[in-house]
């Protein structure tokens, strides 16, 4: 570069610079994405309470969700730093649809790969990295927030598996959900098991207070 | 109030038969669910930096085009001051982000690291979407400039995930050896 540098009122210590090639051609995709199919939609969405759910699929053919993960299961494999990159594009517009994306991507995909079964791997993360698949993370109880190591959730042995009894509160996604990774207590110690949509027992109703802020509603009454 | 454009519910579990290779085989405790939300808190510091570049720069266009007693707003002393802080801010938080993710590439997953940027980008961000509401008067409390809307999202993001305050009893414990959580 023969241009000497000088100061960019946006970008004052020249982050930009500080990127590789690929770094910046998915920044500057994720930020297109966001800016012509994101942007136009929050507005309303935002008034409505409403999240399209098409958004998911759009985000899986840009290679977003999962990014970090194998390709081999239908992710991108980048790195944390391009992950973080779309992120802030994400974001750039809204919170709501970065959180729908770092659930699918951080709480559910990475638990999967990173904690689960070659087969349970090999069954859920190509659907939920192209976005035909919803997850959801169940952690937080009523009483739970700071204190997780509080939940009441629990597993018991049976024959060939698990009973699970509990419920889990403010869980992004939840009602959409196709599969949800689920903290319990087996014998008192905290497990995570992988429960799917149409197993006998698993509900997942929507929050009505809705316009209650996500996980903090502390005055709801607890499902016990 | 807050995240309105995603959907929240619960999960009920009423006698869940759950087979065996259902079950993550290996990971026992806390380190299980930490890990992950580790994972969403290294993007929550980038996005929350996204959120807040937004509402800076909607700030300063605002002011520059703002005419108050003949000028616009952006040509006075407090407007001036107010978003210098939010670039002084946005710029230390997006180096502090990268700094991080490039840790993380490296095989350096830290997450009392992971903490402090969590927690300062989560709160820089929401006090420059309560200066960039201030700064758009009136109209910032309408929805159609989109400020109030990031400036509620920023309170859940400032909450979830580990709180402001929950991370700094992280970053106590961790120079002072002195657990202060309970």
């Amino acid at each position: 570069m023969s241009n000497p540098l000088t100061f960019d009122w946006q970008d004052p210590l020249l982050l930009d610079r500080e990127l590789n090639e690929d770094e910046r051609m998915v920044r500057d995709a994720a930020r297109s994405y966001a800016q012509d199919k994101l942007m136009p939609r929050i507005l309303t969405a935002n008034r409505e309470e409403r999240f399209d759910r098409e958004i998911l699929n759009e985000m899986g053919e840009m290679g977003f969700l999962g990014s970090t993960l194998p390709e081999k299961y239908g992710c991108s494999e980048t790195s944390h730093v391009i992950y973080g990159l779309i992120a802030r594009e994400i974001e750039r517009v809204d919170s709501g649809y970065r959180s729908v994306m770092s659930v699918q991507s951080s709480l559910v995909m990475y638990p999967i790969y990173e904690f689960g079964s070659e087969a349970l791997r090999e069954k859920w993360l190509p659907g939920l990295a192209s976005g035909d698949k919803v997850g959801c993370f169940g952690l937080t109880e009523a009483d739970g927030g700071s204190d997780p190591g509080a939940m009441r959730t629990n597993a018991k042995k049976v024959d060939g598996g698990y009973v699970l009894n509990g419920s889990k509160m403010w869980i992004s996604n939840a009602p959409i959900s196709d599969v949800a990774v689920v903290w319990a207590k087996l014998d008192g110690v905290i497990r995570g098991f992988v429960v799917e949509r149409g197993m006998d027992g698993f509900t997942t109703p929507q929050d009505r207070g809705q316009n209650v802020p996500a996980r903090l509603h502390h005055w709801r009454i607890g499902t016990g | 109030m807050s995240l309105r454009a995603s959907i929240t519910g619960e999960l009920a579990l009423d006698d869940v038969f759950v087979p065996e290779e259902n079950l993550f085989p290996d990971v026992k405790g806390l380190r299980g669910p930490f890990s992950c939300l580790n994972k969403a808190r290294y993007g929550i510091a980038w996005g929350a930096m996204g959120a807040a570049e937004f509402c800076w720069h909607a700030a300063r266009s605002y002011a520059m085009d703002r005419i108050v007693f003949g000028k616009p707003i952006a040509g006075t002393q407090l407007v001036q001051k107010k978003l210098a802080d939010m670039q002084t801010e946005i710029t230390l938080g997006l180096l502090g982000a990268l700094r991080l993710g490039r840790l993380i590439d490296e095989g350096a997953f830290i997450p009392e690291a992971i903490s402090l940027m969590k927690r300062n980008n989560c709160g820089k961000a929401l006090d420059i979407a309560r200066a960039s509401r201030d700064i758009h008067g009136g109209n910032g409390i309408s929805d159609e400039y989109h400020v109030i809307r990031h400036m509620m999202n920023l309170e859940t993001v400032n909450t979830y995930e580990g709180t402001h305050d929950v991370h700094a009893l992280i970053l106590g414990r961790a120079q002072t050896g002195l657990q202060a959580f309970y």
